[in-house]
């Protein structure tokens, strides 16, 4: 990083808040895993020691929505599966990222059908898509490496005044 | 005597006022009959004690489109006794309603397969057949608010716009 030489000289250094946010942001991204269908196998390899994606600061997988940032949609997304997805995002804190992981996620894939949602940014804003079928290991991790790139570039005011949307969610227990 | 032989012959002795339709193509053996007696006929093959049809494999059904008896229901059975496959077909009964729609029925055979519950909901989902005396016959696939019947050969590949919708962006 070149920190420690910095701070081996001087004992400090100067930088801006954003900078700072940003930095730790984009190195700290906890994935939510909506493995759906057959890429989750790919995207649960990229958790293992080959790929490893705790390089990446993104070893936590969180099955709570409320404790992530980024969503990794993997796999088929059927049109009564597409209210669960979106419930799930939208319970997600802001700031929030999107993969859709895939060719059906992305496109609707080889199902061309009456059951298959067309591609998920038909109801969800996605910010990186990954092409395959299943994508490798190595091209989700590529598509992570895009996504903190595009939070790097964020500024903590960007953020300001997002607000949860209004959920109607009933409790089950 | 192999057991080909022997399930038509115990038919016509059991039944004898019912006509059967007997086919063997491919060593498979098929076995046609008036849907009024799908349930006696099932209750048979599962009880009597030298066949024992006891495993539901499948219940399903095919959409013939233009044919006057449009849709055949259709039931793979299994003799785990015997290591024996049998596939049962029958014509679901049309009816028109006073409105002109067309209504297909058969009658359900829960009473004698449990598995059947499942199964008849599948066939009621995609080809939109009524299984009377089903014990919760809803939708098993599609959303319940969802208004046609997908495998039907009317019904478009790429599904109706409109009728499924999605969650606002």
């Amino acid at each position: 990083m070149g920190l420690e030489s910095q701070l081996k000289e001087h004992g400090f250094f100067t930088t801006t808040v954003d900078a700072v946010v940003a930095w730790s942001r984009k190195n700290s991204v906890w994935p939510m895993p909506m493995g759906i269908s057959c890429c989750a196998i790919e995207m649960m390899a990229v958790g293992d020691p080959r790929y490893d994606i705790a390089r990446f600061g993104s070893e936590v997988m969180r099955f709570t929505p409320r404790q992530c940032d980024l969503m990794i949609v993997a796999g088929t997304v059927t049109y009564k599966m597409s209210h669960v997805v979106r419930k799930i995002y939208d319970q997600m804190p802001e700031p929030k990222w999107v993969i859709a992981m895939g060719a059906c996620t992305s496109s609707g894939g080889m199902y061309r059908s009456y059951s298959v949602v067309q591609g998920i940014d038909q109801f969800l804003p996605v910010d990186v898509y990954v092409a395959g079928c299943p994508p490798r290991p190595d091209n989700l991790l590529h598509a992570l490496i895009m996504i903190q790139e595009k939070i790097g570039k964020t500024k903590a005011a960007d953020f300001k005044n997002v607000k949860m949307p209004e959920l109607n969610v009933t409790q089950n227990n | 005597m192999n057991l080909k032989e022997i399930i038509p012959q115990k038919l016509k002795e059991k039944f004898q006022n019912i006509e059967f339709e007997i086919s063997d193509y491919r060593d498979e053996l098929t076995i046609k009959f008036d849907q009024k007696y799908n349930v006696e006929i099932c209750k048979y093959l599962k009880s009597e004690p030298e066949l024992e049809f006891i495993l539901c494999a499948d219940i399903t059904a095919v959409d013939w489109a233009t044919r006057k008896k449009r849709f055949t229901i259709v039931y793979n059975l299994f003799s785990l006794k015997n290591n024996f496959r049998l596939r049962l077909k029958a014509d679901a009964a049309e009816a028109e309603n006073s409105s002109g729609e067309t209504k297909w029925s058969i009658d359900s055979v829960t009473s004698v397969w449990q598995a059947a519950n499942w199964q008849e909901r599948e066939a009621y989902d995609m080809y939109g057949i009524h299984f009377n005396n089903h014990p919760d016959l809803r939708r098993m696939y599609m959303p319940e608010e969802f208004e046609y019947h997908p495998l039907r050969k009317d019904f478009p590949l790429m599904g109706i716009p409109g009728s499924l919708p999605l969650p606002k962006k």
